[in-house]
């Protein structure tokens, strides 16, 4: 009877995991089908393409200047990524491993920058990087991580605590100084929380719509990948089939960088979570 | 415990210089990136201005203007609840569900975990583009099933009563970042409160009651009011689906002429905040609607500080 219980909810729930999977991977699929298609065939019902076209994926790349776009947004998301883990991994390590005055306000403030809606800063800020003359560009996006990230040092920190104040505490006893502790035994211990902090930096960036769209919508040659894809159905509106093919592009360097990291980046997922 | 190496004045002086080495970009950061731009659009919200020239006190002209006197930034706010309303809880139930799906699951646990997770990491601009062509009315492959079971689609995107469902359905495509912290939070319910329960008698439904939930809620918590937060927020998904469905030609900030298509259905609040300040230059109503927006999630976020020890005691 157990047996034939343990069977059955076996049995449903990998019914239920197959088909929500389905679900979840459906639009991708599609996505995909469509890059295969002709132009006519998108307009049509069927799923499957009457014939394999490869070659949209090489028009797609003549229509719009996608390699810029995509060279622009590496060079957005590798820059903020390096900038972001210089200032941020000595800021986490302050605000979980030394006691100073004001730290706790400090955190109250890296908290309230984390759930500030980047709207309610955004006219101030624009006028800001007008008058230095960098609107246009995506330096107003790249520039500030060298100042800290919010999220980045929260994440930080959140791993930083769970390191034992006694390797600490062990390497000062050695005569090793605060520099020293941080370079040679914290971030050498941290190195999955920096890679998740890291990736979090690298996906946000490219993923980013709304900083590249404030700054940099009047010159196109700053343009990011996503910028680029939003105006490419408007510019080619029924070539859905190399809509698709443009689109699916931007997912390829997201994909690979979690399959190669996704232990680091689940861990990071959870540390956001916030235990209670 | 750690300052037991190094006393005396000097050492202390040294010391501080060295902190201050560490957190000092982080403070100036913070002052240039959170507390100036706030002081400034409080300050600019009263004040009528372009970018070039200098700005002129308004009083609360502008104030009115956005409370009382603007339909679109009643219909954009308007816009946002819902949306908060339809996508957190929406997101929330199903982060829940197909976590604990996840977690009675045992080898298979890592595999099916990664394929729920894949479209959240899929770029807010290509995910909106596949919903759009998923759901295209007519030849979309949704209506199209939806038609070999008889059943007529309905517009999707392109019908004013049906853009918010769709752009929720979008959220819940995403669920999966949620779905991974809710499985670790169900991970960590003490085994031996489910074998009392179950010594008490009690039965599944009772046990998700009083154990689960009671045990998951403060990530419960914290996973609402960063959604609400996050929602308040909305722009990407809503601008670009407007955009693609509208089939307009439209780049770059030309995208900000089909916000809300169609009909207004889908201008959030950020949007309207944007096209306020960069399409119609009222600058100083942008920085009202800035002001109302901090006010509103400055609460939510209070809400969180409230358990602060969550985020500073150090958790364990």
């Amino acid at each position: 009877m157990n047996r034939k219980q343990n069977f059955l909810g076996f049995v449903a729930r990998h019914a239920i995991g197959i088909a929500l999977a389905v679900m979840f991977l459906a639009p991708i699929v599609f996505l995909f089908l469509t890059s295969f298609m002709t132009s006519n065939q998108t307009l049509t019902s069927n799923f499957w393409p009457q014939t394999w076209h490869p070659g949209n994926y090489a028009e797609a790349f003549q229509k719009a200047p996608l390699l810029r776009y995509i060279g622009n947004t590496f060079l957005y998301a590798i820059l903020a990524t390096v900038f972001m883990v210089v200032s941020s991994v000595p800021a986490a390590y302050a605000l979980s491993k030394l006691k100073w005055r004001g730290r706790n306000l400090t955190m109250i403030l890296i908290i309230c920058m984390m759930m500030l809606p980047p709207q309610v800063t955004t006219v101030p800020l624009y006028m800001m990087w007008a008058n230095a003359g960098l609107t246009g560009s995506l330096w107003p996006l790249i520039l500030p991580m060298l100042l800290g990230d919010a999220f980045s040092i929260f994440l930080l920190r959140q791993f930083l605590v769970t390191i034992p104040d006694e390797y600490l505490d062990a390497a000062r006893v050695d005569g090793a100084g605060e520099w020293r502790t941080l370079l040679r035994v914290i971030v050498p211990m941290a190195r999955p929380g920096i890679a998740a902090a890291a990736m979090f930096q690298f996906f946000y960036a490219w993923n980013d719509y709304y900083g590249p769209f404030l700054y940099t919508s009047e010159n196109q040659e700053s343009w990011t990948i996503s910028l680029g894809l939003a105006s490419f159905r408007s510019l080619h509106h029924v070539e859905w089939h190399l809509v698709s093919a443009a689109t699916l592009l931007t997912m390829v360097p997201v994909i690979v960088l979690f399959f190669f990291a996704q232990k680091a980046f689940v861990e990071g997922v959870t540390l956001t979570g916030v235990k209670g | 415990m750690a300052s037991a190496v190094l006393k005396g004045g000097a050492g202390r002086i040294r010391r501080s210089l060295v902190t201050l080495t560490f957190i000092g970009p982080a403070l100036l950061g913070l002052a240039i990136f959170l507390i100036y731009p706030l002081i400034a659009a409080i300050y600019f919200s009263f004040t009528r201005f372009d970018m070039f020239n200098p700005p002129v006190w308004v009083g609360l002209d502008f104030w009115k203007y956005v409370l009382f006197d603007d339909p679109t930034v009643r219909i954009a706010a308007k816009n946002t609840l819902v949306f908060v309303v339809l996508m957190v809880p929406a997101r929330m139930v199903g982060a829940l569900l197909t976590a604990m799906l996840l977690n009675a699951m045992k080898r298979s646990r890592s595999i099916y975990r990664t394929l729920f997770y894949l479209p959240a990491l899929a770029p807010p601009v290509t995910a909106t583009i596949a919903f759009v062509l998923l759901l295209k009315p007519g030849t979309g492959p949704v209506n199209t099933l939806l038609a070999k079971l008889g059943i007529e689609g309905p517009g999707w995107f392109n019908d004013p009563n049906w853009a918010k469902a769709s752009l929720t359905l979008l959220a819940l495509w995403g669920v999966g970042d949620l779905m991974i912290i809710f499985v670790a939070a169900l991970l960590d319910v003490p085994q031996d409160l489910y074998e009392a329960a179950s010594l008490d008698g009690a039965n599944r439904w009772q046990k998700f009651r009083f154990v689960t939930l009671p045990t998951i809620s403060p990530v419960l918590l914290f996973a609402t009011i960063t959604g609400v937060i996050g929602t308040l927020n909305y722009f990407t998904q809503a601008a670009v689906a407007g955009s693609v469905a509208s089939g307009q030609v439209t780049s770059g900030s030309g995208i900000a002429g089909t916000f809300g298509y169609p009909e207004n259905s889908t201008l959030t609040y950020p949007m309207r905040l944007y096209s306020i300040g960069f399409s119609n230059n009222l600058f100083g109503a942008a920085n009202v609607m800035a002001v109302i927006l901090f006010v509103v999630s400055m609460g939510a976020t209070l809400i969180l500080l409230r358990r602060f020890k969550a985020f500073t005691g150090g958790g364990r």
